[in-house]
């Protein structure tokens, strides 16, 4: 054994020898060094064979969201608080398994369905109910069958079909994308190759919507660009636009011939209703418009682990839809197949059935009122704490899950070295993981990091 | 108003699993899926293993479950399992903390991740696949960024492997370069090399320094052994080179539809795996951002399991036989039949297909007058036969292979 692999060695030694980039730009520069470090004998042609290829590899940072729940965990004071990830958690900050999901799984079981590969677009059954619950089950479009719906990996994964979609038959078109947006956003344009800028959204000045910096970034984009829209509780801030704000927002798009790119992962978790969450969409496609939308039921049904969601094309004709349809199957394919059939069946079960469906929204107005209650606590703890009069208001006028607090990254560290308060360094706090108990402690944080951390 | 998506084409069906959709639209009677390669009882029906029933009962128990997000790298107990089960209990890789092992969807994500991974951090962009190989494996290695050229492998006139070609070629490959290798019962031939032409091609690409990545959807299902199975691989990282390793649970646990399975990348030194497994997230998160937990909780909990892990190699075992059996029913049925030419193959050739050596008009000519479905290439799944179809498909060979062309 050991000879083969000297003499294995001996020939990969020749081999990097004789072609002097055979190892190629990332070990390269480290070959050559040492061969010239050392002599000729056995040893070097041993050691050099044992270098891995991946050598060269540095180390990643981690993802800046769900890298900070992996440092919460490691942190061991006791009044730590996980502010990080976008995840309900119930009054006692456990994770919650919504019990008409719960009663859906056991279905499941009973039923002892086969597991055979979806087709390629996904579950038939969940990508009807899918279209229907965001575009309304009596939108015209359903009818005519305008709707190109393939199930996806939860949003992530929606997005990043619709994204493969634009970089292979929109080449050169941009994506507009808020700023800030969710900070997945662009790697995910990044990996698929489409080339993304912003438009102004956020006003530090306000804590609240730039509304005039967005209409004239839309306006000043180049035609037939791709304008990405959180369809409600815009992921970091919090802040939407109101209806009136969508009508104009949807005026410019129209002008500019661009295309309305929707991202709706919060569909029934903003306001409590799914119809109501789902108004600017809605409004966008009774314009006559071809809109883009990416749905997520990670949070709305608590299936972030299921990775559940869709993304649907509304076309103009119900040919277009097809072709876009079996397009979007094309990018699928060589990517993972078909996606996984567990989460499809737990959704279209629970929305097929009335009684499951009348459970769903009744779980869903807890979950959305526990955190309008616990903007409430938060606000009033900050209002009655803070004595420099600031206007803490944007605490209740912000929607979702997450409140931009309008802390900077030194505010935000010191949120989490002094007060053990983990959140993304944006500024943003998921008021999923905050309970009325823990309001005070909160309050407290972020007054200190705001008035004595510059 | 003119669309947006003018122009955009219509996309072709894709050809495996477009054979399904082909299948499902025929109404006749005697109609045959032997397509895509997925199990079916002798009653035709598809199986949901007693195992994976239980594990699932297991779990829906389990009161302190919850659906929240898994890493971006899967579920850590199913990675170190499925790593275990594919190395060995005892391999030193895995003892010397040098595999990084992402959960991925099934093998068709464990391959798209890998590739990705290779496209953005090695140098040599070229894999290198067995000519025929699974039909979606260049579309796979081309969209994450490779280029794909092929080693010679079927020999159509012995309908075995063409051992001199593959050697050929494989020598003649850039030092570096990517080899795509079918770690058992190779899709669609169904030729797989003996142990010994393993070695010869295990000590060739090391020789020349090529990356072996191995296509493991097969384990225990080509022999009936998850040991003997898993041997090829074992051989490679026995030398202590590195390898990437896709693995598919869709057929060995009949977990098809729940995508699972996991890529590994058994490196030279442990701080390298690290480091790989760093980049492997950023490669992730922009694609799904992490996967999903169902079809990975099943798994686990069969593989953790010693009672539940031996039903499911008996289970396993039981597939595997059944299909040898059907090989054995089809070779005797053409046999028997006197259909012209030498048919061994069938039962030579291991795993879920036989790769028949019908061109693809005799293959228009069976799914035309016969309804019999299965990829032009000539290529049927054995475990969509049955004892009571097997003389249905021997009629439309013979009557494909003596019919005036």
């Amino acid at each position: 054994m050991a000879s083969s692999v000297l003499s294995s060695a001996s020939l990969s030694f020749h081999g990097i020898h004789k072609g002097k980039s055979n190892l190629g730009g990332i070990n390269k520069g480290k070959i050559d060094t040492f061969i010239k470090s050392k002599c000729f004998g056995r040893i070097s042609m041993v050691a050099a064979s044992n270098v891995s290829r991946f050598e060269g590899i540095t180390m990643a940072p981690p993802d800046p969201i769900l890298g900070v729940s992996e440092a919460f965990k490691a942190d061991n004071h006791e009044l730590k608080l996980n502010l990080g990830v976008g995840a309900y958690r119930t009054e006692e900050l456990q994770p919650y398994v919504l019990n008409v999901v719960k009663k859906a799984d056991k279905l499941l079981l009973e039923k002892g369905e086969n597991r055979e590969y979806l087709p390629i677009e996904g579950l038939a059954a969940f990508n009807k109910v899918t279209a229907e619950l965001l575009f309304g089950a009596d939108n015209p479009v359903m009818k005519q069958q305008r709707v190109a719906t393939v199930q996806g990996l939860s949003g992530t994964g929606s997005l990043r079909l619709a994204a493969a979609l634009i970089e292979r038959y929109f080449p050169g078109a941009k994506v507009l994308i808020s700023a800030p947006t969710w900070g997945n956003h662009k790697n995910i344009f990044n990996d698929a190759g489409v080339p993304w800028s912003e438009y102004r959204y956020y006003d530090p000045k306000t804590v609240g919507l730039d509304f005039e910096g967005m209409i004239a970034d839309i306006k000043a984009a180049p035609e037939g660009s791709f304008i990405l829209l959180h369809g409600c509780a815009h992921n970091p801030t919090g802040i939407d636009p109101t209806p009136e704000q969508w009508e104009i927002i949807a005026d410019v798009i129209q002008e500019k011939n661009h295309v309305p790119f929707f991202d709706i992962a919060y569909q029934g978790f903003a306001s409590g209703s799914l119809d109501a969450d789902a108004s600017s969409v809605r409004m966008f496609v009774a314009r006559g418009m071809e809109v883009i939308a990416a749905q997520s039921y990670s949070k709305n049904l608590g299936l972030y682990a299921e990775r559940i969601g869709a993304i649907n094309v509304v076309c103009s004709s119900p040919e277009a839809a097809a072709r876009v349809k079996s397009q979007l199957k094309r990018i699928a394919r060589p990517m993972y197949s078909n996606p996984p059939v567990h989460g499809a069946r737990i959704v279209a079960n629970i929305v097929g059935d009335s009684t499951l469906f009348s459970e769903w929204n009744a779980e869903m107005e807890m979950m959305a009122g526990r955190i309008k209650n616990v903007r409430h606590k938060l606000f009033d703890n900050l209002s009655s704490k803070d004595k420099s009069g600031k206007d803490w208001s944007f605490v209740l006028k912000q929607i979702g899950m997450f409140s931009f607090t309008g802390l900077n990254k030194a505010q935000c560290d010191n949120m989490t070295n002094k007060w053990h308060v983990y959140m993304t360094k944006d500024g943003r706090i998921s008021l999923a993981g905050l309970s009325l108990a823990k309001c005070e402690y909160l309050a407290d944080a972020i007054i200190d990091s705001y008035h004595n951390v510059s | 108003m003119d669309s947006v998506f003018a122009a955009i084409v219509q996309a072709p069906e894709d050809p495996i699993l477009g054979v399904t959709v082909a299948y499902n639209k025929d109404q006749s009677p005697v109609k045959l899926n032997l397509g895509v390669g997925a199990y079916r009882t002798e009653e035709g029906k598809p199986l949901v293993l007693n195992v994976v029933r239980k594990a699932e009962q297991f779990l829906v128990n389990d009161q302190s479950r919850v659906k929240e997000y898994l890493p971006i790298l899967g579920l850590a107990e199913f990675n170190k399992l499925s790593a275990k089960l594919i190395l060995g209990d005892d391999s030193p890789a895995i003892q010397e903390n040098r595999v990084a092992t992402a959960q991925c969807l099934s093998g068709t994500g464990s391959l798209r991740v890998g590739a990705e991974f290779l496209a953005k951090h090695y140098h040599e962009r070229t894999i290198y696949v067995p000519q025929p190989s699974w039909g979606n494996h260049l579309k796979v290695f081309t969209m994450a960024g490779l280029s794909v050229k092929t080693y010679s492998y079927y020999d159509p006139e012995t309908r075995g492997l063409n051992f001199q070609g593959l050697l050929e070629d494989l020598g003649a490959a850039p030092a570096g370069a990517i080899v795509l290798l079918h770690a058992c019962a190779h899709n669609p031939t169904g030729v797989d090399p003996t142990v010994e032409q393993w070695e010869q091609i295990r000590q060739l690409i090391r020789s020349k320094g090529l990356l072996p990545f191995f296509d493991s959807a097969y384990q225990g299902f080509a022999s009936g052994s998850l040991d003997a199975d898993a041997q090829p691989v074992r051989m490679f990282v026995a030398d202590g080179g590195e390898c990437f390793i896709a693995q598919s649970y869709a057929k060995n646990m009949g977990l098809y539809g729940e995508r699972v399975g996991a890529l590994s990348i058994v490196c030279k030194a442990a701080d390298v795996a690290g480091r790989v497994e760093s980049q492997l997230k950023l490669v992730i998160r922009p694609m799904y951002s992490n996967p999903p937990i169902h079809g990975a909780s099943i798994a686990s909990t069969i593989l953790k399991n010693s009672d539940m892990y031996n039903e499911w190699k008996i289970e396993l075992k039981a597939m595997a036989d059944r299909i040898i059996s059907m090989r054995k029913q089809l070779f005797d049925a053409l046999t028997a039949k006197g259909t012209p030419g030498d048919w061994s193959h069938i039962i030579k050739q291991i795993g879920m297909f036989t790769f028949t050596g019908l061109n693809s008009d005799q293959v228009a000519f069976m799914t035309k007058e016969y309804h019999i479905y299965m990829t032009s290439d000539g290529r049927i799944s054995m475990a969509g036969l049955s004892s009571s179809t097997v003389p249905h498909l021997a009629d439309a060979i013979h009557a494909a292979v003596t019919r005036a062309s």
